[in-house]
This record gives C-alpha cells, structure tokens and sequence, in this order.
C-alpha cells in the first residue's frame, strides 16, 4: 500500500515541522518579552536626558555644536536595520523595501548614498546586488547592549564630523504592538534643534567645568540613545514578527495535519473496501 | 526648605537607585562635590567613581561608570552609563574584567589602549565599592 504509506509519512514529516514551529514561537514570545523589558527601562533616562538638554538655557545657538549644524547636502548617509535571522515573515523585506525606496528617492534627488546595514539580512541584500555597503555591523541579534549602540552612533557621528557624509537616516522597524510593526525613516544628523518648553521657568543652573562642556557631551548621548532606542525597537518588532509568523505556520500545520488524516483515513477506508470487495468476489467464484 | 534630598540614579538599562536621602557626595569630572539639601541647581558631568549618599545613620556606596549629575529643588538626577549599588557588584566578574583589561594593556596596542585603560579603571573601581560596603573584600 504504497499511497498509505506516503500520506503517514506526510503525516509525520508535517507534525515535526509544526513541533519545531510552536517551539521557536515560544522562544520568541520568551525574547520579546525581555526586548520589551529593555525597552521599558530605557524610557527614564532618555526622558530625563530630554529633561537636561531642554533645562540647558536658551542661547544654545545652532553653531555650538557640529552635529546641530545642518550643511549643505551632498552626500546621504542610510543605515538600515534588520536581523540576522530568518523566518520572521515580512520584518525583513519590509524595511529593505523602504530602505531601498529611500536610497532611490535621494539618488533621484541628485545626492551620493553611502549604505550601512545592521543585521545579515540587509547585508546579504546588497551584496548580492553588488552594492557597496560602508559599514555592516552583524552578529548583534538579541545581543543588543548599549556599548554596541555606543559603537555605532559612534562609528556615525565620526564620519559625520569628517564629512564622509552631510545627513544620517535611520530605516527600522518601530514595534506599535505584537501584531503590528511599522517601518519608519529617522533623520538622526544633524539633531533637529532642541525644543524649549518657553514657558518653564530657566533657572540658573551652576555649571562644572562649563555649560559648553556638558551641552557637547549631552549631545553625542542622545545621539546614542536614539541608536539605542532604535535597535531594541528594532529586535522587539523582529521578534514580534517571528511570533506572529511562527503561529501562522503553526496553525497551517496543524490544517495540514488535518486534511491529511482524513485522506490517509479515506485511503484506509477504500483499501478496506477493495479488499472485501476481492473477498466477496472470490467466495463467489467459488461458489459457481 | 525640606531637609531630605531626592537621589535618583538612572541608566540606559533602568533605574538603580530612587530614594530620600540625607546627603549625596559624587564623583564630578572637576573633583568630588557634596550636595546637602538646599544647593544650588547645578548641572555637572561625572566620572567613573564611587557616589556615597547617607540615610539616617547609615552609608551606601553606589558605582557610576561616568554621566551627568542635575541638582535642583534637592533632587539629585544621576544619568549615568552604567551604575551599580555596591552589594549588588559581581566582585568575581570585577576581577576577571581587570585581569583582562591588564592583559590587553601589557600588548601596547595603541588603539586600545584608552579602552583598556577605561576597562580597567571601571573594575578598580566596582572592586574598591564592593570592598567599601564590606562584601567580596
């Protein structure tokens, strides 16, 4: 019975494949639980990091610091995130669509791009294309730190001030909720000048060693902080996306399962029946 | 005037620290400075350092690994990189920090030589703060 034994097999092949699903769904509910742990911990600081540099009194002039200082555009830095992983359903191919949409508007706009990838994915994409990519930071999946995000907005702001380019994006996925991740753009340099709550009083602050001083070494950290925030951001939607992915195919499976029981059952059932049919037939053979 | 300050401590990783306290002495960039309820607002940058805060009869020791300090309507606001409270320091992991941090020091590798440097400051420290609040000596 060669068909029955191919539909158990079937069977069997299908049923490890949705043990396997189920369990990198639980892992991954595992992993976005403490990329949303992280998340939440990061907010105090870069509130009240917001809270100092709005507290910086007001003659904080654009020409203070380089990184405030927009200059004319030539060239445009893209620094796309991804994962290194895959099997997140659309996390990935989302964002490189964006990025690449990005790269292509500001090419049309008569400006150089230099590319950056966070993440495999990103990575592989360009390179299979043959595209040049500046810088590629990989390996970083789950393991997010904030000395990695220092690197990084590091590794930015120095190109920034050599001006191997004028202007920074960022292109990530923003985690809204589990079952929805949206891509956004983020104009990381030159920083949108700071917004001052007109209103609040200004007190007068005492400075050590110098207001200068504090206001540039204030800047550098929100630039890190929103690299921060955007790579957990980032990690939380890969592996919301690898959950919601992960239960589809789940559940795909287990449909599976089911269509293919009832045939293996039908099959069962009509070999059973031919069987008896032999018999019968054969007994009335006999019988003549 | 209260007679309490607020200290807060606050890193990229969450808060470590949030209650009244009597007195705050911290590690600035110029020099270690004192605050007492009723200071000036005062907005300073810190540097990798012990910060000793008083409570009733007691004193606690807490490890900054540099940042700001914001003094204003006797709250003290520490926005540090990284920090930990002194009993809460893995004293093992200090030491194997610093013995790395030596190890790379003795290659004279020019590059990273100031982050070795800074490797190992951070472990001299965290050590000296486990050892001030009497644990892993």
């Amino acid at each position: 019975m060669a068909t029955l034994r191919d539909i158990k097999r079937r069977i069997n092949s299908v049923k490890s494949t949705a043990k396997i699903t189920r369990a990198m769904k639980m892992v991954s509910a595992a992993k976005l639980r403490r990329a949303q742990e992280r998340m939440f911990a990061l907010r105090p600081y870069a509130d009240k990091i917001g809270e100092v540099l709005s507290s910086l009194s007001q003659p904080v002039e654009q020409d203070v610091h380089p990184l405030l200082m927009p200059r004319p555009r030539k060239t445009v830095e893209v620094l796309i995130l991804t994962s290194d992983k895959g099997l997140c359903g659309a996390f990935n191919s989302n964002v490189i669509k964006a990025g690449v949409n990005l790269i292509n508007r500001l090419k049309s706009e008569g400006f150089e791009v230099s590319i950056s990838t966070i993440g495999r994915k990103a990575r592989d994409y360009f390179k299979r294309r043959g595209v040049e990519i500046r810088e590629v930071w990989t390996g970083l999946s789950g393991k997010i730190t904030y000395s990695s995000a220092q690197e990084v907005a590091r590794n930015l702001m120095e190109h920034y001030m050599n001006e191997t380019f004028d202007e920074v994006h960022l292109v990530y996925n923003e985690f809204k909720t589990v079952v929805a991740q949206k891509v956004v753009e983020l104009k990381l340099l030159p920083i949108a000048p700071v917004e001052h709550e007109t209103d609040k009083e200004m007190k007068d602050f005492l400075f050590e060693p110098s207001e200068e001083e504090v206001f540039n070494r204030l800047l550098p950290k929100s630039i890190e902080i929103l690299v921060y925030r955007a790579m957990l951001e980032s990690q939380a939607s890969e592996e919301a996306a690898r959950m919601t992915a992960m239960e589809n195919a789940t559940t795909n499976a287990e449909d599976m399962i089911d269509r293919l029981t009832l045939e293996y059952n039908k099959a069962r059932q009509a070999s059973i029946t031919k069987e008896l049919m032999d018999i019968v037939g054969g007994a009335e053979a006999l019988k003549e | 005037m209260a007679d309490k300050l607020t200290l807060d401590i606050v890193t990229p990783y969450g808060s470590v620290f949030s209650d009244e306290v009597d007195e705050v002495v911290a590690p600035g960039t110029e020099g270690e400075f004192g605050v007492l309820p009723g200071h000036v607002p005062f907005i300073t940058t810190l540097n990798i350092g012990i910060l000793t805060y008083k409570k009733g009869g007691s004193t606690g020791y807490v490890f900054v690994n540099s940042g700001y300090a914001e003094v204003s309507d006797d709250r003290v606001l520490i926005l540090a990189d990284s920090a930990e409270k002194a009993e809460d320091i893995d004293v093992e992991r200090a030491k194997a920090a610093m013995k790395r941090a030596e190890e790379r020091m003795k290659k004279q590798e020019e590059i990273d030589f100031a982050r070795a440097q800074a490797a190992l400051q951070r472990a001299v420290t965290r050590i000296e703060a486990a050892k001030k609040a009497g644990h892993g000596g």
